[in-house]
């Protein structure tokens, strides 16, 4: 009898040290796009971005779109988020809403002006609040901008910010016209938002401008 | 590393032979000492790996001894076993047509005596002609004379002949188709009693095969039980090859264990959690998969267990009424897993189907509508068959895992004998290379030191002749001739 308890112990203790703990392998994804100025127009891209993610999302991964205007560090720039439940059938149908909601938006950028000002740092911090609250074991924000940061006197952006654990893609950054005339302004905005996302704790930075392979930015294990 | 030691850096050659020539006496004067140390070295490497070599092939025969007395054993249980069945199967014959055989021999009897009293009555001959007509006979006899009255006489015995034989040969007639009848009737009970001999003789036959398949079991068994070596051949041969076949076997059902994995890992996504890992790459739906598999896999192995296919677990022990009802659990928690499994099926496909739709609707921003005709409807159909039929088809698999591990237990042993053997063989070799080579070194030392090596040769010669020069008895002095001029001393 205290054999067979003994083999019984030892087998729970296989089993629960062979499980251990739980890897997180979910994803959150929080997508910024820009509604300023003339990256208005850029909006149908960004739409084609999140629903390529949509339909890459598993159960389980959170998905955010925000807008970046004047100031971005508020909830109400949050367009649409979803948290995906586990049922591969009700996530099927929380993408679906989600993405009326993502068409529904584009078609209001539509006819809409551009903000004067862009802040791109408030809306990072947004997204790392909104991540870290999902508390994914991988986050991402996508920037869908030209990332040239403008802000009105009022606003204070130049505070340290804490991205850690976060990578951070910058998606479809178009050259501005005064990029074209000394291409070093292009080249030294990245350079300096870079060194900022990656001072911050940001595990990874990337330059994307080839809308065609997303899968190589968006794979499982990249 | 060496070049530090050079005289000459630029002759390596040439510093190499100096420093040979200055270490030359040294090695000399440790001529003694390094050929101890050499032999010495030799000796410890070799020692040990033949005692390696001896335990090892010790353990070989110990481990072939115990292989021996496996495969015996494994020999004699499947022999036991075949002899068993056979009997059974003999008990089944006996007591379902040999129990019978009174009522067949009792009809038998029936029949052929049936047979014999129709035979009788057919063998039946008509009565004689009456004494009558022996008078009439007599009367006809007489001679006509001429007188009109006995002339009318005759001619009227004549016609009442006639008519009487006309009347017997209708009779006679009449009497063989009663007996032709008689024998029209005796068919069917010829036919019934050839063909009811027919089935006893069939039937004997199958006893006869039986018995002599028993006898050859035996005799086999015999065989085992005195130990001789053919026998053995034989078993070990047969083993491996029942391990391989049974290896094929087990690798087609991890075939279809794989399709039944990947037909319900991902429906099992609903159930426990699309995005939960247990391990690094190990999904927790993957892993409620692999237990649904190996639980429908135990189910098998009992409900072969329970029918008495194999013999894995000791069952011996439990009634025959509590056997029953374990085997019925088994096959209703196999078909409640079979049920489950047509679920999925079903559940696989209405997932794949609304993500393919979902990802043509974000494609194309419209959504997809996607037929629903019974053509579309077959692979569904298909999917929930092989669901349910997977888990039967798993469950057979009890059966070469028997063979499996019955003669794996033997092929495994004698791989491990050979092993061990090449091992043995191995030290072996290596303590003789070991002993050569401390030979060999000895040798090479003194071939290094061949200078000083061929002076005390030299030395030892020239000393050796002196010794024996001084050793050598003087040769006895002859008296001189004294001749004119001399003085003799």
């Amino acid at each position: 009898m205290r054999g067979m308890r003994s083999v019984l112990t030892l087998a729970a203790f296989g089993l629960l040290s062979g499980c251990g703990p739980t890897i997180n392998h979910s994803q959150a994804v929080y997508v910024l796009v820009d509604t300023s100025g003339t990256y208005t127009k850029e909006v149908g891209k960004a739409q084609a971005v999140v629903n390529y993610l949509l339909g890459n999302l598993d159960p389980g991964d959170s998905l955010a779109v925000a807008t970046i205007k004047s100031r971005s560090f508020s909830e109400k720039d949050i367009v649409a988020k979803v948290s995906l439940t586990k049922d591969p059938l009700q996530a099927n149908n929380q993408k679906r809403a989600f993405s009326d909601k993502m068409t529904e938006f584009a078609h209001s950028t539509l006819d809409a002006r551009g903000t004067a000002y862009t802040d791109i740092t408030g809306g990072l911090v947004q997204a790392a609040e909104f991540l870290n609250e999902t508390g994914a074991g991988s986050k991402t924000i996508i920037i869908f901008s030209d990332m040239q940061e403008e802000l009105d006197y009022k606003t204070v952006r130049n505070f340290p910010i804490k991205l850690d654990g976060i990578r951070i893609i910058a998606l479809n950054v178009s050259k501005l016209g005064t990029d074209n005339v000394d291409p070093r302004r292009y080249m030294g905005r990245l350079e300096w938002w870079e060194k900022r996302t990656r001072a911050a704790g940001a595990t990874d930075w990337r330059v994307v401008n080839d809308m065609e392979h997303l899968e190589r930015v968006f794979s499982r294990r990249s | 590393m060496f070049r530090s030691l050079y005289i000459w850096p630029d002759k390596p050659l040439l510093s190499f032979l100096a420093l040979l020539v200055i270490a030359m006496p040294f090695f000399y004067i440790a001529r003694e000492p390094m050929h101890t140390l050499l032999r010495r070295s030799s000796r410890a490497l070799a020692r040990p790996l033949r005692l390696g070599a001896r335990w090892l092939g010790d353990a070989a025969v110990r481990l072939r001894a115990r292989n021996r007395e496996v495969l015996l054993a494994h020999g004699s249980r499947e022999l036991r076993l075949s002899i068993e069945r056979e009997l059974e199967r003999v008990t089944t014959l006996v007591q379902r047509d040999l129990e019978g055989y009174p009522a067949v021999q009792r009809k038998l009897m029936d029949e052929i005596t049936r047979i014999e009293e129709d035979y009788k009555r057919s063998g039946e001959v008509p009565p004689p002609a009456p004494e009558w007509v022996k008078a009439i006979e007599s009367l006809a006899k007489i001679r006509a004379t001429g007188d009109g009255v006995v002339e009318r006489i005759l001619a009227d015995i004549r016609d009442s002949l006639d008519d009487i034989y006309k009347k017997v040969v209708s009779e006679y007639r009449a009497s063989y188709q009663e007996r032709h009848k008689i024998l029209s009737t005796c068919l069917p009970f010829w036919r019934s009693a050839s063909q009811t001999l027919v089935q006893v003789e069939r039937n004997i036959t199958s006893l006869n095969d039986s018995s002599a398949k028993i006898d050859s079991n035996v005799t086999r068994l015999e065989s085992i039980f005195a130990r001789r070596t053919e026998v053995e051949n034989a078993l070990t041969s047969s083993a491996s090859t029942q391990f391989f076949i049974s290896s094929l076997v087990m690798l087609i059902a991890f075939g279809g264990a794989y399709v039944n994995f990947k037909l319900i890992s991902l429906p099992m996504s609903a159930m426990v959690g699309g995005g939960d890992y247990i391990t690094d790459s190990l999904r927790a739906s993957e892993v409620a998969a692999l237990v649904i598999i190996l639980f429908e896999t135990l189910m098998g192995l009992f409900l072969m267990e329970t029918m008495r296919f194999t013999s894995l677990f000791p069952l011996g022990n439990i009634t025959e009424k509590m056997r029953r009802r374990l085997m019925w659990v088994s096959l209703t928690i196999l078909l409640v897993l079979a049920g489950v499994e047509v679920a999925l099926a079903v559940m696989r496909d209405s997932i794949i189907a609304a993500d393919v739709a979902l990802k043509q609707s974000l494609g194309s921003g419209a959504a997809a509508h996607a037929e629903a005709g019974w053509v579309t409807r077959i692979p569904t159909f298909g999917q929930m068959i092989l669901g349910f039929t997977l888990p039967f088809a798993l469950a057979f698999v009890a059966i070469p895992l028997e063979y499996f591990v019955g003669s794996g237990r033997i092929v495994l042993g004698a791989a491990a004998t050979l092993v061990i053997r090449g091992t043995a063989f191995s030290l072996r070799v290596g303590a003789s290379l070991a002993n050569e080579g401390g030979k060999l070194a000895v040798n090479f030392y003194d071939v290094l030191i061949f200078v000083p090596l061929a002076i005390e040769k030299w030395v030892s010669r020239a000393r050796d002749a002196s010794t024996r020069a001084d050793d050598l008895p003087r040769a006895p002095g002859f008296p001189k001739t004294v001749t004119s001029g001399e003085e003799v001393v």
